[in-house]
């Protein structure tokens, strides 16, 4: 047998890459629902202009809805945009940008009613108060026309959502058409113009299907890549690393491109800790809204119900007295319940189903198991198989639930991201409002030129699928104006073609100078395979980072520890090596997560207090101090000096209680 | 559980313009290994367990046995997709089966109306384009803090 001292992969990378440069007006960065979105809504308003979407894997099957989704957690329907604000404020514990969750409010349903136009069956509601679903639905007529939708909470709706990806990416690619899409091309940098002050002028990536590296000049540019996924030690650290909640592809890449050219981020501190069935991580939203199921603790006691569980939720008035506990706190009572020995926590299926089959026939208690069912089937495959592995029939044995490892999102139960211009209305602040030239250009981040949504909106959660589209939508549109506006900027790269490639191929190159001075290609002194770089990471968040290690609590000593190590970390991500194509994603998604990693404890570092409860703890600063933190922490990465800089921004209450 | 490629059954797509489950896999997992003519799963633990790859798979050559961290052996889950709708066959470790038929769409694939020919008019307005087509009036807050 042949000493292991070669590249493994079965595309191998090449030194010396082909090189492909291209011009355009528009880039699309990312291939999920936000992106969908903005190519869905582009040519509308931008069709004489050079447009090219970007996306790391296939449209069809990528981004967050790449498996499905069994529900639409954003349809506006018989409610207010105000009510939307007020529930968005009061989960993610005050502070949120209420201008540009209005603004989502208002165009988020346009989005779903396409969705269902397109083929995505949505459940209907009969006059007889039963749920139709698929194509029975429809006999109720369209969202759109004013059919009844089947509503779980206030704000979510019931959908057979297995090609919800398929459906959204179809349009899109018909809309923008097949010329303009480059898939499986990885954007790993944005590049700013040369001559002009602060304005984006392209983006350099490469190919993850054949030795090519693209240099893409741009005028304008969305960059919507999702959140920031495997950034904190998984629960599972075998194969089951796989299994996270969030898509494991999303590496943060939304995050560290407008960081690295200098776009201000806003609330990196808040993550979101999903509690999720255990190891499965299946959804338990249906469970509790659909089904009416309870947590019970180890004892069997409906916990939150409980005096002392509503004396803790007192202590966080008013978000913890409102009619919907937020999020984190949701978490927080279930994990005081862990810490004391009164776990573990389990979802009562068993009950609720029982409940619910007393007022069925046959028929439809056959069809409640098959919703049971479909809710993991549509888009949590993996927990379905759990199930059946461990021979568990919900109707006849309980599962147990656990908060999972951090994730960092905008779009979700979170609301890092970018801090962006809200919308041009007379109702927004001056400070809400930003652009070029005396212009507001609504979600454009703080570099001229440069805009997100989805998962890269910061301070507006609750988004989700159908939100992320809606947005992508309208930075679609802002961008259309940015090149009408900006018609006589041709940007211009500070950097040759020679220094791009030599950047992006680095690990490539790294690779093939060192790797046959040992006898096994994956451990020399030389380089370090992204593979190990990406354990360390893990290592230091979970133990110092506030992961499950510590039941999520860091400390201002632990995050001085984790901050150094994170410094050397972004020294030695200088000497990964990759021996073929996808090793080189993997060097640059490592990368991306060190970088968002460090701009997340860097904010949770500045922010002298535990805002969100059950998300993490600082020991050192426990509770809420609304006197000095009730404002946005916002952070800016000089690219120039190489220099961080973090500092607060006012919060404005927009809509009343 | 991570995919996995049954060797008799995987002809590589050597049929089709490209390798289904190397076209689809959103976190580029799966690769064709020329010579043999065969995919497979190149790095099992950064799996989603997505079922992409099962369910485009031309030949069903792609299953999933599920991580080995956390699930016990014996058990599986095999769908079967359909134009309008997907079947499910989830066999318990025990010897329960059920199956499941449940629908994706209500329209052929390849026909979602794009909206080709819509052309957006006041590109300084907030609206979007089918909304200003739709007449649409964006709602304001009904009052202000």
């Amino acid at each position: 047998m042949a000493l292991p001292n070669k590249p493994v992969g079965e595309l191998k990378a090449d030194v010396n890459p082909e090189v492909e440069e291209r011009e355009v007006d528009i880039l699309i960065v990312g291939g999920g629902m936000a992106a969908c979105g903005a190519a869905f809504e582009i040519k509308k308003w931008a069709g004489d202009k050079k447009i090219l979407l970007v996306d790391k894997a296939a449209m069809e099957r990528s981004g967050a809805v790449a498996q499905g989704l069994s529900a639409i957690n954003t349809y506006i329907g018989e409610n207010t945009p105000d009510d939307y604000v007020r529930m968005v404020r009061n989960d993610l514990m005050g502070i949120v940008r209420e201008d540009l969750i209005f603004d989502l409010g208002t165009h988020v349903d346009d989005s779903v009613h396409l969705f269902e136009e397109w083929g995505l069956p949505v459940w209907k509601k009969s006059e007889e108060g039963k749920n139709l679903d698929g194509k029975r639905g429809l006999k109720m007529g369209t969202l759109k026309s004013g059919a009844k939708p089947v509503r779980t909470g206030k704000w979510q709706i019931m959908i057979n959502g297995e090609s919800y990806k398929r459906i959204v990416a179809e349009a899109a690619k018909l809309a923008l058409g097949e010329d303009n899409i480059l898939e499986r091309v990885f954007i790993v940098e944005l590049l700013l113009d040369a001559n002009v002050e602060n304005q984006i002028a392209g983006a350099v990536g490469f190919s993850v299907r054949e030795n090519k590296v693209y240099i893409i000049k741009a005028k304008t540019m969305m960059v919507a890549c999702g959140g920031a996924v495997n950034i904190y030690m998984p629960r599972s650290v075998g194969e089951g690393k796989g299994r996270a909640w969030y898509p494991v592809w999303n590496a943060g890449s939304t995050y560290y491109l407008c960081m690295k050219v200098g776009a201000e981020l806003s609330m990196m501190e808040n993550r979101f800790t999903p509690a999720r069935f255990k190891d499965g991580y299946g959804p338990v939203g249906a469970w509790f809204l659909l089904f009416k199921a309870k947590a019970l603790n180890g004892l069997g006691e409906a916990y939150v119900a409980s005096d002392a569980a509503k004396a803790e939720l007192e202590r966080y008035a008013p978000y913890g007295t409102a009619a919907i506990t937020p999020t984190c706190l949701r978490n927080h009572l279930m994990l005081f319940e862990m810490k004391e020995g009164r776990g573990p926590i389990i979802m009562d299926t068993v009950t609720a189903l029982a409940e619910l089959g007393k007022t069925m026939d046959k028929k439809e208690l056959k069809h409640l198991e098959s919703e049971a069912w479909e809710d993991f089937l549509d888009m949590t495959c993996g927990q379905a198989n759990l199930w059946c592995a461990t021979n568990t029939e919900p109707e006849k044995k309980n599962s147990e639930i656990m908060p999972t490892e951090p994730y960092l999102l905008g779009s979700h139960s979170g609301c890092c991201g970018m801090w962006v211009s809200g919308p041009d209305y007379d109702w927004v602040p001056d400070d809400y409002k930003w652009g070029d030239a005396g212009k507001v250009y609504n979600r454009m981040t703080t570099v001229k030129g440069l805009f997100t949504a989805g998962d890269g909106v910061g301070c507006s959660g609750h988004k989700f699928s159908s939100g992320s589209h809606a947005e992508g939508r309208m930075a679609a549109k802002q961008m259309a104006r940015y090149v009408r506006d900006h018609a006589d900027f041709t940007p211009t790269l500070a950097q040759s073609t020679e220094e791009l490639v030599n950047l992006v191929y680095k690990p490539v190159k790294l690779y093939y100078e060192n790797y046959q001075y040992t006898t096994a290609e994956d451990i020399n002194p030389a380089y370090i395979k992204p593979s190990g770089m990406a354990l360390r990471l893990m290592k230091a968040t979970n133990e110092y980072g506030g992961g499950w290690a510590t039941y999520y609590q860091t400390s201002d000593k632990m995050l001085e520890i984790v901050m150094d190590m994170l410094a050397v970390m972004r020294e030695d991500i200088e000497k990964l090596a990759a021996g073929d194509l996808h090793e080189l994603m993997r060097a640059w998604e490592i990368s991306h997560r060190i970088w968002t990693v460090e701009a997340h404890l860097r904010h949770i570092q500045f922010r002298k207090e535990t805002r969100y409860p059950g998300f993490y703890y600082n020991a050192d600063h426990p509770g809420q101090d609304d006197a000095n933190w009730f404002c946005f922490t916002n952070s800016k990465y000089d690219p120039k000096a190489g220099t961080w800089e973090c500092f607060k921004r006012d919060y404005h209450k927009i809509i009343p209680d | 559980m991570p995919s996995f490629v049954i060797q008799e059954k995987c002809d590589g797509c050597k049929g089709g313009e490209k390798t289904a489950c190397m076209y689809i896999c959103p976190n580029d997992l799966m690769v064709l290994d020329p010579n043999a003519m065969k995919a497979y799963n190149q790095e099992p633990d950064q799996c989603w367990e997505c079922f992409s790859c099962v369910k485009i798979c031309p030949t069903q050559a792609i299953e999933v046995r599920g991580y080995s961290d956390f699930v016990p052996l014996g058990s599986s889950i095999m769908p079967m997709m359909g134009t309008e709708d997907i079947m499910w066959t989830c066999k318990f470790r025990n010897g329960v089966v059920k199956r499941f038929k449940f629908p994706i769409r209500t329209t052929p694939e390849g026909q979602a109306n794009a909206y080709p020919d819509l052309q957006g008019k006041d590109l300084d307005s907030p609206l979007l384009s089918t909304e200003e087509a739709d007449g649409y009036q964006i709602p304001k807050p009904q009052a202000l803090a």
